[in-house]
């Protein structure tokens, strides 16, 4: 489903949200819920999340010895399962999108990122997503197995 | 009159402590306003360090000068490399003549008259924060009051009164005013007798009657008393034509559409609350009042590669970015105060256990927009001297200066300030369109002079910045208790020190803290060692 945060995200999902925002000591904006809607459509999801740190290009880039690394021509994106688990768990400098997207948006940027970046076709689906999620051994929002 | 020999504060807390345990004493010393602030007692009292004894800091950020500053002081030769031409890090003022680098090599040069400045990273700071006051008052880094509550700002709502910013006061005075008269209604209809005795039910409606500003019905309706709180149609003025005429008040249903007790919450929070203050000129004061303690010790534009350990000491290797020059820096013991997505990616001689922590922690991004208007016609057309106006839409808000109020020439107004999924979506725009979207989404406050009055902007996407390629640490539950003590540990000869190392993720006092913690630990080994 289409997540508009204020309205129609499940009750579940605003629960978390509302924690979320109760518990964050950092400096914050403030206010209260945003109107803004992240997309349904995996391109629009690339463009409105993904490239503010991946880029347009998806060729990530950095400077101090260090980078954003790319997701166009990557071949650890040959493994599908290898995006569902950072968007779970996050990975370094990137955090964990459990409470940004929906699985069927995270399912949808992962099939357009690994087919439009990257010669992928074969679709992952918000079910996949949602199996791994479920999956023994997945620890929410800790990427500890690392 | 009967004389008592009262306790000395000191002897009650210790009575106290005897008598209930430290817990007891804690929250006996909290009600008396001891003990609630942050951990920071005074600078580290390091005894003289050992002669020779030398200490590597990397990261010229707070963190890294305060651990540097307190070293020297006893006695330690401290170097410090720092990646960025300037020393600071996230305490940061761009100004006009700046240039902003970003990810792919987008570079904004900032446009603000001489004197105007945008801060992108850290820019408020609650008066609890003990060790950064601290450190201002020592360097005499002036300080003014940062505006964080404006009852005349505006809040926006898209969903709410046909999208028409209202002011904070009218929505948050009905709310309360709303809620007391049916909190009221249902202590008189005796709803909650089995919860609320007979006293306090008379107290409470007393309380509900007084703070709710009802009227003799109990009811919240329009009135001049009411108008005395939330501002009137008429206001009060003088001789024949002088008296006030009452605001209407805005019904329960349009009150909870406009979700002010969002804002009503924020500024509950202890982070948020008043008073709180700004240094004069920018917050990069700050760091600079450090570097300048530290002179020659900060060397700058230099990436460091490289860091190894042994039983003797550290060697960090080192690449001057504008010359070229590849180096080595050896030191007894190494602060690590580097961006932990940075310093995951270098070649650290650590435990599995550090590595695995560094990696552990996700980095939220934010994004600040200045833009700079040609006049303050925020305080001559709306009476808005600073405070924040806030918006669902993606700016989140906007955020008025809080210096040179009254006065002529151009200013620096804050954009926006967004986080999430909003911070993301600003950041993953070219600088030109976060503009447009600042300038478009902001006129719903100001329509008549946003655009008119608009001269130049900048932008910072924490995200797209080389240098740290994301803004805060961002710990859950889960990771701190997995994780967040092999963070700080000390690991041979290395410590990470930084706002990622404490609890107070993403504030200055944080990174102080750490820095302070990381390098009294250190001095504790080295006279062991």
């Amino acid at each position: 489903m289409r997540r508009i945060w204020r309205y129609a995200a499940p009750a579940a999902a605003l629960a978390v949200l509302g924690m979320a925002v109760a518990v964050k000591a950092q400096d914050a904006p403030g206010g209260g819920p945003s109107n803004v809607q992240v997309s349904d459509e995996g391109k629009l999801v690339y463009e409105q999340i993904c490239q503010a740190c991946h880029m347009a290009d998806a060729k990530g880039g950095g400077g101090a010895g260090a980078a954003i690394p790319a997701l166009a021509n990557n071949p650890n994106l040959a493994k599908p399962e290898f995006m569902i688990e950072i968007l779970q768990k996050g990975r370094g400098g990137m955090p964990w999108f459990t409470d940004m997207l929906t699985p069927a948006q995270m399912a949808a940027v992962i099939t357009y990122v690994r087919s439009h970046f990257n010669s992928y076709p074969d679709p992952v689906t918000e079910a996949d997503v949602k199996r791994f999620a479920a999956g023994a051994g997945h620890k929410p929002d800790c990427n500890c197995a690392q | 009159m009967t004389e008592m020999n009262e306790p000395t504060r000191r002897e009650l807390f210790s009575l106290i402590g005897k008598a209930g345990g430290a817990i007891a004493m804690y929250q006996a010393m909290t009600a008396l306003g001891h003990a609630a602030e942050t951990q920071f007692t005074g600078p580290p009292k390091l005894s003289p360090a050992r002669k020779g004894g030398s200490v590597l800091v990397l990261g010229a950020g707070l963190a890294g000068m305060v651990a540097a500053y307190e070293l020297s002081r006893a006695g330690y030769k401290v170097t410090v490399l720092e990646y960025q031409d300037r020393p600071g890090g996230r305490n940061y003022s761009v100004r006009g003549g700046d240039k902003i680098v970003e990810v792919g090599g987008v570079t904004q040069t900032v446009g603000f008259a001489p004197g105007n400045y945008l801060n992108p990273g850290p820019w408020r700071i609650p008066h609890h924060h003990r060790s950064l006051l601290y450190y201002c008052r020592l360097f005499g880094v002036e300080l003014e009051p940062f505006i964080q509550m404006n009852h005349n700002s505006f809040v926006h709502n898209s969903k709410a009164f046909g999208g028409k910013p209202q002011r904070y006061k009218e929505l948050a005075v009905d709310f309360k005013g709303h809620v007391s008269d049916l909190l009221g209604k249902a202590l008189n209809a005796g709803a909650l007798d089995a919860r609320v005795g007979k006293e306090d039910k008379e107290k409470l409606l007393e309380a509900l009657r007084s703070w709710g500003v009802l009227d003799k019905d109990m009811a919240y309706t329009s009135s001049l008393r009411v108008s005395g709180q939330r501002g009137y149609d008429k206001a009060p003025g003088g001789g024949v034509d002088g008296a006030p005429t009452p605001s209407k008040i805005n019904s329960l249903s349009d009150i909870l559409d406009a979700r002010v007790w969002d804002q009503m919450s924020f500024y509950f929070n202890y982070v948020m609350q008043t008073t709180m203050f700004q240094p004069k000129g920018g917050m990069d004061m700050i760091g600079k009042a450090f570097a300048k303690q530290l002179g020659k010790a900060i060397r700058l534009n230099t990436k460091v590669t490289k860091v190894a350990q042994d039983d003797t000491g550290v060697t960090a290797s080192w690449e001057d970015v504008v010359t070229g020059q590849k180096s080595e820096t050896k030191a007894d013991w190494c602060v690590c105060t580097i961006p932990l997505p940075v310093a995951n990616q270098l070649d650290l001689q650590v435990s599995p256990a550090l590595k695995a922590a560094m990696k552990a922690v996700g980095y939220s991004t934010q994004c600040k927009i200045g833009l700079e208007m040609r006049s303050r016609f925020w305080e001559e057309n709306y009476s808005i001297y600073g405070g924040h106006s806030f918006t669902d839409q993606t700016i989140g808000l906007i955020s008025y200066p809080n210096n040179n109020m009254h006065k002529d020439g151009p200013a620096v107004l804050l954009g926006a300030f967004a986080s999430d999924a909003r911070g993301l979506m600003l950041a993953g725009m070219t600088p030109e369109q976060r503009i447009e979207t600042a300038l478009a989404q902001g006129s719903v406050f100001h329509p008549e002079e946003y655009r008119r009055e608009f001269l130049n902007g900048a932008s910072v996407a924490w995200s797209r910045i080389p240098w740290i390629l994301g803004c805060t640490s961002r710990w859950t539950e889960e990771n701190r208790s997995a994780h967040y003590q092999n963070l700080v540990a000390l690991d041979g000869r290395f410590v990470l020190a930084g706002e990622h190392a404490s609890y107070y993720g993403g504030w200055m006092e944080g990174s102080l803290l750490s820095g302070l913690d990381a390098i009294t630990r250190i001095h504790q080994r080295a006279n062991v060692a």
